[in-house]
């Protein structure tokens, strides 16, 4: 973390960029938050961590329209998002210092809290230097432990790998977290029933509150105005007031990003009910490397989108229903 | 509002493109050869124009069936539109089907100014398959419902 | 709110027997914003169009929905009697009740209810109509034609009788392309010149063709009836108003060892050359890479020994910019390289040899001055083998998949002018089919075997293999007799696949005409418009659309040209108001729209906003309406709505399920 803060200094320092793009301490020791800094002083609140999950690239869009360039810390994972963001010409890649942060996987605090780990003061591991495999957390109950790759959020577990997609230069190692196959769960829910898949997805979504933030969070979704926001489709502008609306509006979001969505994960990680939204992404990734070739968004910036991409012999809609 | 259950008329909703498959319903009428009532349709230019937004509208309104007709794949009138509605509708409708909704509620087909048989026998089969699924629960919006 | 009108039509009794029309009508005036309903027996007749004139004024309509038959039949009808009366054209919705109901549903109340339903559906709709105008945009009366073989000049031949200016531009130092490089054609066996020279003078003399040889399109700007061309004219390095083709340069010139792109490089031509001997212009160029003087600075020879002073080494391209209101691609063909197909021995033996190869041969003009010779040696073959179908109808990608089309027609053509000069010549043609459709084809195909005693043999060849004494071993299938034939020849012809001019690629780009997998450019309507381009503007002549002989090319050519005269007679264009736009704070800016559409009619332009209070500056996309067809392939790739279609909205369409599914 030190090496970032000099390195951001020094960049500061001599002029190269006019901003920095980070993460700031928030009230609790797991709540770092996304933060400019324009000054040596100010980055004395600058922090990495392992709770750094925070996807900063959909950030550059608005930095893009800033004067001078903004260095900005992007985790492997982030630079897929970037790069899909310079294609759709939404950030300006000049505009850009990209300075691509190591990432050991990044932590869940809901996963820890949910071992019954309560009143936390402290976490002792999260450093992204610290090379432990359990973490120690002080609480007002007592020292509590919790192994390292247990308190990872799911899409560490699924990392798309350590290299950076875009970048000018690098700080930190990173480290590989991917123990399991991100398309496992899609594939558990797909030999469901219909009546137990229904269930699943009732259950899930009726405990969306509208609240848009896995919209504010995602990068795909970064239109100026969201077409549940406009009058174009006269569709709602309001929160869920029936069943019907939920899946409306988680549908055609994912729609809406499909193909576009890098699978970052920053959807379910944000969502203050846990719902877990990857799972609509995901879903369509999985039909879109099955039908019709593998494509990974963000891998680069030139590519044809799949929903923008045809060819002749493209399977029909039919093979909805005889996949089984 | 009655308690009686009324027998069960379902709504379906075809989205016919306006070169190909609206010009085979015309031809499907002027043949003389029916299908159900049940059946409207709506005229767009082409199949790409069918947004997935309208498809999941008619549901929320209380479709129970949604069908899309389009020009044969490489026989668009636009050359290419179709090629884009088929990877949309494919990835559509397995989403729907991942969610749990009957995957007999949607489908597309395509047909040709000159096939108005296959017009008529695409939406005999529909909604055949729509009565044997009765009404649609999943998708609508219960508001709407009495 | 609109104020809308509703006309029932009866069509005699093909409505009004199954639904219950003044029910409908009754049911209109239920429906928001309708003032008036009426039913009527014919409302198509000019009694009707008069009750639908009468209604718009006394009542001051704004919108109206015809409850008739199909809209493909009689919209633009009714279409044009609300024009007349005041109201604009788009304000009219027709409600399909007789194909879409009355004709396929036999009971009364439930045809009436649908009736009612899709009635409701056309009023919802209107209700959100709003007046389109369609733009104008004008004509440039003149037409460019991209390529100068036989079926460009065709095509500016028919254009320019029509009485409009054509521009042609060839790439090469003549025009005459590919044809002037045949010896005879099929069927009739008439020399390939004797017929293109006269059409190639007739091109070049007329008064409303101009021609850029050695010459190529550079980049295209514009739209139908407006583009914008630069052409770059290669240095020639001889001043073609000096130039009075005397031939002296070519003679003199010291360099003679560049190959002959005109025999197929079969021989060689000198630095400064003219391709062939009845070239237009017959104006040379200079090779610069093969002549000494721009190779060393000294020689300078060609200057010297021309008497009118036209050489001219420091002449350097131009860039000529012209606007076109159409834009024809003739731009042909060439056959593919045969590097995949080693087991033929074409790149061992200089006595395999390409069909087109061997027109060269056949020709009195070519390298062994039309003498049937082994390239190797100058020997009479006495056993000369075709193999047919290299790398055409290809399941793999070594080759191509489809058919070349001319190839069994030319094979027979060989064969029968051999045998016909050459008796004593042995001639084996082995063939996966023989396809002869066409006038006098397969009559012609079967003098060949009939009367030239040509020796077909249904079966593919495996390999070529050139033997120590100068044959070649032509190892082979009979699949009719089922055996293995091993066959001793002198002289190996390959019929060897046609694709496109491999420029055609970098030429569709700058036209945005669409393009199949195999290069050949993709035709509006594979039926019904086949030598337009789904680029509005944009007409196809010839090989570049598909496989195509000598007379279909030339008919393709003058159906080309009527399209573009069909253009170009117009003053200015309706352009179709049902197209795409862009709202302007919506949009990403994001290219999604671009990508998927079919006539490049969208584009970006950084344009100041003011977003509620935010002035920025912002890439939005801009529709150009003279380009957008309308399919709407746009509204859907874009995901925040910002691109939405005019006549066929989202919120239309919303309206419209709404209406069906109340």
């Amino acid at each position: 973390m030190q090496e970032l803060i000099n390195r951001a200094k020094e960049l500061l320092a001599d002029g190269t960029v006019a901003r920095v793009l980070g993460w700031k301490g928030g009230d609790l020791p797991y709540n770092p938050e996304p933060a400019y800094f324009e000054t040596a002083e100010e980055l004395a609140d600058f922090v990495y961590n392992s709770f750094c999950g925070a996807n900063l690239s959909k950030y550059m869009i608005e930095a893009s329209k800033l004067e001078g360039k903004t260095m900005v810390c992007l985790k492997p994972c982030d630079t897929y998002s970037f790069n899909q963001l310079i294609k759709e010409h939404r950030v300006d890649r000049e505009k850009a210092y990209i300075v691509g942060v190591g990432c050991k996987g990044k932590l869940d605090i809901e996963k820890i809290k949910k071992k019954g780990v309560k009143g936390i003061e402290s976490i002792e591991g999260a450093e992204i230097t610290d090379e432990a495999d359990t973490l120690k957390i002080q609480t007002i109950y007592g020292e509590k432990s919790c192994a390292y790759a247990d308190a990872m959020l799911e899409r560490c577990h699924v990392c798309k790998g350590k290299e950076h997609m875009v970048y000018d230069e690098l700080i930190g190692d990173s480290k590989e977290t991917k123990d399991a196959d991100r398309f496992d769960e899609v594939a558990r829910i797909e030999a469901m029933s219909p009546e137990e898949k229904f269930a699943f997805f009732q259950k899930e979504l009726s405990k969306c509150i509208r609240c848009n933030a896995c919209r504010n969070a995602c990068p795909a979704c970064s239109c100026r105005k969201c077409v549940f926001d406009s009058t174009k489709f006269d569709s709602s502008q309001k929160a869920n007031v029936d069943s019907f609306e939920e899946k409306m509006f988680h549908i055609i979001r994912a729609f809406h990003v499909a193909g576009r969505c890098t699978d970052c994960g920053e959807c379910s990680r944000v969502c203050p009910q846990g719902i877990p939204l990857h799972l609509f992404n995901r879903k369509f990734i999985k039909d879109i490397d099955g039908l019709y070739g593998e494509y990974q968004a963000g891998a680069d910036t030139t590519s044809k989108a799949p929903l923008t991409n045809y060819t002749f012999e493209d399977a029909e809609p039919s093979i909805v229903g005889k996949r089984g | 509002m009655s308690l009686e259950k009324k027998e069960f008329k379902p709504k379906i909703v075809a989205f016919c493109c306006n070169w190909c498959s609206y010009a085979g319903a015309d031809l499907a009428g002027s043949s003389r050869l029916t299908y159900p009532a049940d059946v409207k349709i709506i005229r767009v230019p082409c199949s790409c124009r069918v947004n997935p937004m309208f498809i999941l509208r008619a549901f929320e309104k209380g479709a129970d069936g949604v069908i899309m007709c389009g020009c044969h794949p490489g026989d668009c009138h636009y050359s290419t539109g179709n090629f884009y509605a088929r990877r949309r509708m494919t990835l559509l409708f397995s989403m729907l089907d991942y969610i749990g909704v009957e995957n007999g509620r949607t489908r597309v087909e395509w047909v040709s100014a000159a096939e108005g048989v296959k017009f008529s026998e695409t939406m005999n089969s529909f909604v055949e398959k729509i009565y044997s699924l009765g009404e649609n629960v999943r998708l609508g919006d219960l508001r709407c419902k009495s | 709110m609109q104020r809308i009108g509703v006309f029932v039509c009866h069509c005699g009794s093909n409505i009004a027997a199954t639904v219950d029309v003044s029910k409908v009508a009754e049911m209109a005036l239920m429906e928001p914003g309708v003032v008036h309903a009426e039913d009527y027996q014919y409302m198509c007749s000019e009694a009707g169009q008069a009750k639908i004139a009468a209604a718009i004024q006394e009542k001051n309509l704004t919108g109206m929905v015809v409850c008739s038959c199909s809209p493909r039949m009689h919209e633009a009808t009714f279409r044009k009697a609300a024009e007349r009366a005041g109201l604009n054209p788009y304000m009219v919705e027709i409600a399909n009740i007789r194909e879409h109901c009355s004709w396929i549903h036999k009971d009364v109340e439930e045809a009436t209810k649908k009736a009612v339903i899709l009635m409701r559906a056309a009023i919802a709709k209107v209700n959100l109509n709003a007046p389109l105008q369609p733009g104008e945009s004008r004509v440039t009366k003149r037409a460019l034609v991209i390529g100068g073989g036989i079926a460009g000049i065709q095509t500016a031949i028919d254009i320019a009788d029509a009485g409009y200016e054509v521009d042609i531009v060839e790439k090469t130092p003549s025009i005459g392309g590919r044809m002037s490089q045949l010896d005879k054609t099929f069927p009739t066996l008439d020399c390939s010149a004797c017929i293109l020279t006269p059409k190639m003078v007739e091109a070049s003399a007329h008064e409303k063709i101009n021609i850029y040889t050695y010459s190529e399109v550079e980049k295209v700007s514009g739209f139908v009836g407006d583009f914008t061309v630069d052409i770059r004219k290669k240095a020639r390095s001889v001043d073609m108003d000096k130039c009075t083709g005397c031939g002296v340069c070519q003679e003199k010139c010291p360099s003679k060892k560049a190959p002959s792109e005109f025999n197929r490089g079969l021989n060689t031509r000198s630095a400064i050359y003219t391709p062939f001997a009845q070239a237009i212009p017959n104006v040379p160029v200079i090779d610069r890479e093969a002549c000494i003087k721009f190779k060393t600075g000294k020689c300078g020879l060609c200057a010297k020994v021309c008497q009118a002073g036209a050489v001219d080494y420091e002449q350097k391209d131009e860039i000529v910019t012209e606007k076109y209101g159409a834009i024809v691609v003739a731009t042909g063909f060439d056959t593919i390289k045969l590097d995949q197909y080693d087991e033929y021995a074409y790149s061992q033996s200089k006595d395999v040899i390409t069909s087109l190869e061997l027109e060269r041969v056949m020709n009195a003009a070519g390298p062994t001055h039309g003498h049937l010779e082994r390239l190797s040696d100058g020997k009479a073959p006495k056993e000369i083998v075709f193999i047919q179908c290299v790398g055409s109808r290809c399941s793999d990608d070594r080759g191509k998949p489809y058919c070349s089309k001319i190839c069994c027609m030319y094979t027979a053509k060989h064969a029968m002018l051999i045998r016909d000069k050459y008796p004593d010549v042995n001639v084996t043609v082995f063939y996966i089919d023989v396809r002869t459709p066409g006038k006098n084809f397969d009559e012609f195909y079967r003098r060949a075997v009939e009367q030239y005693g040509v020796n077909y043999i249904k079966g593919q060849v495996g390999k070529v293999i050139p033997q120590p004494n100068g044959k070649l071993l032509v190892q082979g299938s009979d699949l009719l007799d089922n055996k293995q034939i091993l066959k001793e020849a002198d002289m190996v012809v390959l019929a060897t696949a046609i694709e496109p001019n491999p420029d055609v690629r970098k030429i569709a780009t700058m036209l945005t005409a669409s393009i199949d997998t195999n290069n050949f450019l993709t035709e509006a309507h594979a039926k019904l418009r086949p030598v337009e381009s789904p680029t509005a503007g944009i007409f196809l002549s010839g090989v570049c659309q598909g496989p195509k002989d000598i007379p279909e090319t030339v008919a393709q050519a003058g159906a080309a040209a009527v399209k573009a005269i069909g253009l170009l007679a117009k003053d200015k264009l309706l352009t179709n108001p049902c197209t795409a736009q862009s709202d302007i704070l919506l949009c990403n800016g994001c290219s999604t729209c671009e990508n998927v559409c079919p006539y490049g009619a969208i584009t970006y332009e950084d344009k100041e906003v003011n977003d509620h209070g935010i002035r920025e500056t912002r890439r939005i996309a801009v529709v150009n309406s003279a380009l957008c067809q309308g399919c709407g392939a746009c509204t859907v790739a874009c995901p925040s709505g910002a691109m939405d279609l005019q006549g066929f909205s989202n919120r239309q369409i919303i309206a419209e399920v709404d209406a069906i599914c109340r």
